[in-house]
């Protein structure tokens, strides 16, 4: 069992989560009120992670983000080392291959609640902020979940944006997925085992956790009806 | 259940040819058990941490299986100097239990075994950026079986999963570094026989000090020049220039 490389990704798990998570619940509900000439092709933009292979992303991230890029040589020349094959590169990859499954579910569950309601707390004087933190996003608190679920159980799968981005460096880039890889590879199949098997418990869990709150949410809507 | 030594979040990270997996963890744990400091060691081919290094990876010595990736990351500035051969590769015909494949050391048996349908896959490393790879295909190729066996390969994005590969009851056989055959975890699931080194072009190991090393890795580099650490690469089949 690498405790280290699990304690990674545990950790940038959480970050993705902590940093995307907010920032898709302003962009999702702009998605869910807003109707502009453009609106397709920027959901299609943000759900493109879900169909491109990660090679592929991964890819675009590596010349992004590569010492050739003028991003890359920005951020090294603020930072002092480089953007990919660090824990930073992985945080930048992780938010961007993990869009859909922050913004989907929250846009769902924006879209669910009435527009009556907006124009109703508008009316009573809330400010817009007012009324995304005590009428909207109470109302869309399975969503709210689910985005944080899917957002920190996809963090844990990913491998193949990782390996592409990050390599496989102890305590910087190497997540539980690349370390089992890496076990495999080094005959130890009890050690890869183990950690398959904490990863699928883990996932079996989370997916669980957010079929549970929707069903439930769902039998008590049933009921007020 | 950490494999290998443990290290420090500070130790330095040491790229190596996937064919060391086994003897560099082994001269690593001597390395730390003597007090001299700790390493970080990641395995992978050595055309992927050639490419790595050039984009800035954060490693401070590279133990490659050939040494033109060496020289070309010297050329481009990114080294202290051309570094040193630290031992020729040798590569090994293996077979998992139950394979019908003759352990042949000049490889006889295999298009034979093609034909017949006792080999159905065969695995090596990949020979474009995986220096293994490229011995393997010379070999086969040496042994005339390499039309033969291509529409069977399974290729490995470096040895150690061409190893794997080829000791898992899915394929019959492969060929791999002596090095990973030799390793005990290994041993225990497959046969092997070494293949002779004038059917394929020398495997020359060069190691270099990246423009990064700090004091461990100097002193690791200069270890692993040591009558004790090249004893460990002998036991794993290593032999070495000017012997």
């Amino acid at each position: 069992m690498d405790g280290a490389a699990l304690l990674l990704s545990l950790k940038l798990a959480l970050l993705t989560v902590a940093i995307l998570v907010p920032a898709s619940v302003l962009v999702a509900r702009l998605l869910a009120t807003h109707e502009f000439a453009a609106k397709p092709f920027v959901e299609a933009l943000f759900a493109l992670p879900l169909v491109l292979p990660p090679t592929v992303l991964g890819f675009y991230l590596l010349v992004a983000m590569g010492g050739h890029s003028p991003v890359g040589r920005w951020y090294e020349a603020l930072a002092g080392h480089p953007l990919v094959f660090t824990f930073d590169g992985l945080v930048v990859a992780s938010i961007i291959f993990n869009l859909p499954f922050a913004i989907q579910p929250l846009q769902r569950a924006f879209e669910a609640i009435p527009d009556d309601l907006r124009h109703a707390a508008a009316c009573c004087g809330l400010t817009r902020w007012q009324s995304l933190w005590r009428i909207e996003l109470p109302l869309a608190w399975t969503g709210l979940l689910s985005a944080v679920v899917l957002t920190f159980a996809h963090t844990l799968g990913e491998f193949g944006v990782v390996l592409m981005v990050g390599g496989s460096i102890p305590g910087e880039t190497k997540t539980v997925a690349i370390a089992i890889y890496d076990r495999v590879q080094g005959f130890d199949m009890a050690g890869a085992g183990l950690m398959s098997a904490v990863l699928l418990l883990l996932s079996v869990a989370a997916i669980t956790l957010t079929y549970w709150t929707s069903s439930r949410h769902r039998r008590r809507h049933e009921h007020a009806r | 259940m950490i494999a290998g030594p443990v290290a420090a979040a500070d130790a330095p990270l040491i790229a190596a040819a996937s064919d060391l997996r086994f003897a560099l963890d082994d001269v690593a744990t001597r390395f730390a058990r003597d007090n001299r400091g700790s390493v970080r060691i990641v395995y992978g081919s050595s055309g992927n941490f050639r490419r790595q290094i050039a984009e800035g990876a954060p490693f401070e010595l590279f133990l490659a299986a050939d040494e033109a990736y060496v020289l070309a990351l010297a050329k481009e500035g990114r080294t202290v100097d051309e570094g040193v051969l630290y031992a020729t590769g040798r590569i090994a015909l293996v077979v998992p239990e139950g394979s019908a494949l003759r352990l042949e050391p000049r490889l006889t048996d295999l298009a034979a075994a093609v034909a017949d349908g006792r080999v159905r896959k065969f695995a090596i490393a990949n020979p474009e950026h995986a220096p293994y790879g490229r011995a393997a295909q010379e070999a086969l190729s040496a042994a005339g079986a390499w039309d033969a066996i291509q529409p069977r390969l399974v290729l490995g994005e470096n040895v150690a999963q061409a190893a794997q590969f080829a000791l898992s009851a899915s394929a019959q056989g492969g060929i791999v570094a002596l090095s990973l055959a030799l390793a005990p975890e290994v041993l225990g699931s497959a046969r092997y026989v070494a293949i002779p080194e004038t059917m394929h072009r020398p495997l020359n190991q060069r190691m270099v000090l990246t423009k990064r090393a700090q004091a461990t890795a100097r002193a690791f580099y200069a270890y692993l020049q040591q009558p004790a650490a090249r004893a460990v690469f002998k036991r794993y089949g290593f032999a070495f220039p000017g012997e």
